[in-house]
């Protein structure tokens, strides 16, 4: 049984990515054998040329999308906390989509069905997103280790800060 | 159908009336896609000697049979052609970003646009559903603006826009074709072309599949090329970028300078590519599909420009830098986001405010026509205000709009021999003096002085033969290179990716078997390649170009090289540009006037052509 907190998901660093959308091209070509963003589980943003995020499903606890849902179409795996869809139960309505705080909710363009992550769980080599993304922008933690990772950063920025500082003050 | 979405959409502005038509799968085949494609059928729908802002003049968007897929460069480019306003022969630029991939996936291999509309409309592009809207509220505003105003509009921010700004609306020469902000469709006017339509914009969204013929191996190949990418072929543009050149062109003498007056700028350290990407460079943003990510967007962070924020390349760094003797980076930010802000091709606009000082410093401009404005050499302010004037055509910049070639005949007093153009195009940052394969590949460029339609600078940079020397085989060089090179943009790759094909044609050819099914081999590609340059040359020809245009600028071939150092006294002589054109033309199997023969066309399976040079050929 896996802990919540250890659930992976695909997770973008803001510093790196660079809205190449690379990671689209290869979720929709590795999910529905076609090149086509509107199918791809992953969507890169760019607000403005410095503003870049690809975004997708963060296998939330106690998902925002599951509580929406008016048709129990959605249920979430409990080992891997990816979002399953029921496609014969869901109708569409969209609930779902304007409850989750990441737009990872997406409908899909035929099948008129929502779709979203699924961590390429059928993969041997994991989500195909993070193996393309040239800029190693993408990847595929659990919250601990995005947390460890932060402070990890944050302690060696102040390191490097209280050095400048010491060797201005020589 | 793979690779080619096997539609045409024509747009008539005049009626409003649009139509699809479908691909003619041997036209794509024989020339390819990008500008190969959109030069054929620009010469099928226009008649001989039309004006560029004539409603009769088709402007013509095309993509290639690579774009929308994930292929590293090769998903995203397109490009525009048409009559070119500046040169009057054929004109065609391309950019790339996402607006191309985009413009694929709605299910299109070109958009074909004539006539004029009565009112301001933007193209409104929805996969199947075409309109054309009301611009009235968008006219002024530029490309950046209008793209945001459209996406709000119509209320989806995956929209694609390529736009014209002031510029294009008012007719300047120089005007380009803008898309996501900082990526332009930059050279021969093509932003003038549709303003002379009433267009100002083309807004996309394509949501159709793109699937490759062969799926598994061109994933194979994907990869190998991702891999490629991260290697040293790419290097330059992943890391300094294109501004590395200036202290390479610079210690090799050939980086024009004021005008062309120099070989070689004393403060090119101030505005070097090491200084930028120290002190501006914010973020190396990509664009869609790539893999190796060039594009570096800088910001003034403090003085009088701070917050301005554009990207950088060397050609407009150059431009606006050096040419003008300016030594400040900042204003030359400042100036490459006015060319964006207005629409204005930022290499061409930089050769003219360069021309305008020149002017200014041998009197032939003064203070009073220059509207009060200091213009000499190196002030950076004059720039600025030269650069607004020229957007907005105000007073003298109404005419420098124009571009240097008609700017230099209507100021007259001798200013034509300052205009430093090829064909109504303006010069590029490579001193033609000492670079005398570059010089051959500028001077038959059929778009005019350009480096992209050859990159023969490559040998006379790098030492691969002697750059001062104008010998016989450097027709062949040229014209090697020039297939190659027109190959990549009607596929559309980039450019930048150019080193990643280590087998230049067999790889491309591999990329194309892959993608559309169509077999083709390296041989029938290079031969592609040479139809597409030989299609631009049949079109010159109809609109009245030949040899004499095929020359330099003035000062390339009367001012020599002042500055003491290694190519001290280099100019180009009659002679030697008699010589490189003759072994251009016989490399090509043109005649001595440079019209391609009637067996070359047949050769090529050009005979629609024939009707236009035959009883030329002798002349």
């Amino acid at each position: 049984m896996v802990r919540p907190q250890d659930r992976k998901f695909v997770t973008a660093d803001p510093e790196k990515c660079i809205g190449c959308t690379v990671c689209e091209y290869a979720c929709s070509m590795t999910n529905e054998k076609t090149y086509n963003p509107t199918k791809s589980r992953i969507r890169a943003l760019r607000l403005g040329p410095l503003n870049n995020l690809a975004v997708t499903c963060r296998h939330c606890e106690d998902p925002a999308c599951i509580a929406a849902c008016p048709r129990d179409a959605l249920s979430q795996e409990e080992d891997t906390g990816i979002i399953i869809v029921d496609e014969n139960a869901c109708n569409g309505c969209a609930w779902c989509i304007s409850a989750c705080q990441f737009g990872a909710m997406m409908m899909h363009p035929e099948k008129k069905v929502v779709f979203t992550c699924n961590s390429c769980k059928d993969q041997p080599d994991g989500p195909q997103c993070v193996k393309w993304c040239p800029e190693e922008a993408l990847s595929f933690v659990s919250a601990q280790q995005l947390a460890q990772k932060s402070r990890l950063s944050a302690v060696k920025n102040l390191f490097q800060e209280a050095k400048e500082k010491t060797a201005e003050a020589k | 159908m793979y690779g080619y979405a096997g539609r045409v959409l024509r747009v008539d502005l005049t009626t409003g009336k649009t139509r699809v038509e479908q691909l003619n799968t041997e036209i794509a085949k024989k020339y390819v896609g990008g500008i190969g494609l959109g030069m054929k059928l620009w010469l099928d729908n226009s008649q001989a000697g039309v004006d560029p802002f004539s409603p009769d003049n088709p402007l013509i968007l095309t993509l290639g049979p690579i774009s929308g897929t994930m292929f590293p460069t090769a998903g995203n480019g397109h490009a525009f052609v048409s009559k070119s306003p500046a040169t009057f022969g054929i004109g065609e630029a391309v950019a790339h970003g996402t607006f191309g991939a985009e413009m694929k996936r709605a299910g299109y291999d070109a958009v074909i646009l004539t006539g004029k509309s009565e009112k301001p409309v933007y193209l409104w592009i929805d996969d199947d559903s075409v309109q054309l809207l009301d611009a009235s509220h968008l006219m002024g505003k530029s490309p950046a603006e209008t793209e945001d105003a459209i996406k709000d509009e119509l209320g989806d921010y995956y929209i694609r826009v390529a736009s014209i700004g002031l510029a294009g609306e008012k007719l300047s020469r120089i005007a380009c074709i803008i898309n996501e902000k900082t990526r332009a469709a930059g050279r021969t006017g093509m932003g003038a072309v549709m303003g002379s339509k009433n267009l100002k914009a083309i807004a996309v969204r394509g949501t159709r599949d793109i699937v490759p013929a062969k799926p598994d191996e061109f994933m194979d190949m994907v990869k190998e090329f991702h891999e490629r990418m991260k290697g040293p072929a790419t290097q330059k543009y992943r890391t300094l970028g294109t501004p590395e050149n200036v202290l390479v062109h610079n210690a090799l003498h050939c980086m024009p300078t004021r005008n062309y007056n120099n070989a070689h700028f004393e403060n090119a350290e101030k505005v070097s590519g090491e200084v930028l990407n120290e002190k501006f460079v914010a973020k190396i943003i990509g664009c869609s599909s790539c893999a190796m990510r060039c594009e570096h967007e800088v910001i003034v962070p403090e003085g009088a420009y701070k917050g301005t924020m554009t990207r950088m390349e060397y050609e407009t760094l150059w431009a606006l830098g050096p040419y003008c003797g300016i030594d400040k980076l900042d204003a030359i930010i400042k100036g490459m986001e006015l060319c964006n802000y207005y629409g204005m091709d930022a290499i061409s606009a930089g050769v003219i405010v360069g021309f305008a000082m020149d002017c200014y410093e041998h009197g032939i401009l003064s203070k009073a026509d220059m509207g009060g404005v200091e213009a000499n050499f190196g002030n950076a302010e004059a720039l600025i205000q030269i650069l607004e004037k020229m957007g907005k055509r105000e007073g003298i910049g109404d005419v420098l709009a124009e571009g240097v070639r008609i700017a230099g005949q209507k100021i007259g007093k001798g200013a034509e021999k300052l205009a430093q153009h090829i064909k109504g195009l303006e010069v590029t940052g490579y001193d033609l003096r000492c670079l005398k394969t570059a010089a051959l590949g500028f001077a038959v460029s059929f778009r005019g002085a350009d480096h992209n339609r050859h990159g023969a600078y490559a040998f006379d940079v790098k030492g691969k033969v002697d750059r001062l020397k104008a010998e016989k085989g450097r027709g062949r060089m040229v014209r090697d290179m020039e297939d190659t090179y027109a190959l990549i943009d009607s596929f559309i790759v980039c450019k930048f990716s150019r080193g990643t094909y280590y087998k230049e044609m067999p790889d491309m050819a591999k990329l194309y078997s892959l993608v559309t099914g169509f077999d083709m081999t390296p041989e029938e590609l290079k031969k592609a390649g040479e139809r597409i340059n030989t299609i631009a040359r049949v079109i010159n020809v109809r609109e009245g170009l030949g040899r004499k245009d095929d020359t330099l600028p003035w000062k390339v071939m009367n001012l020599p090289i002042p500055d003491d150092g290694p190519v001290k006294g280099a100019v180009v002589t009659q002679e030697e540009l008699d010589l490189l054109l003759d072994d251009y033309y016989t490399a090509r199997g043109w005649t001595l006037e440079g019209l391609p023969t009637t067996e070359k066309l047949k050769e090529l399976g050009m005979d629609d052509a024939l009707r236009i040079v035959e009883g030329k050929q002798e002349a």
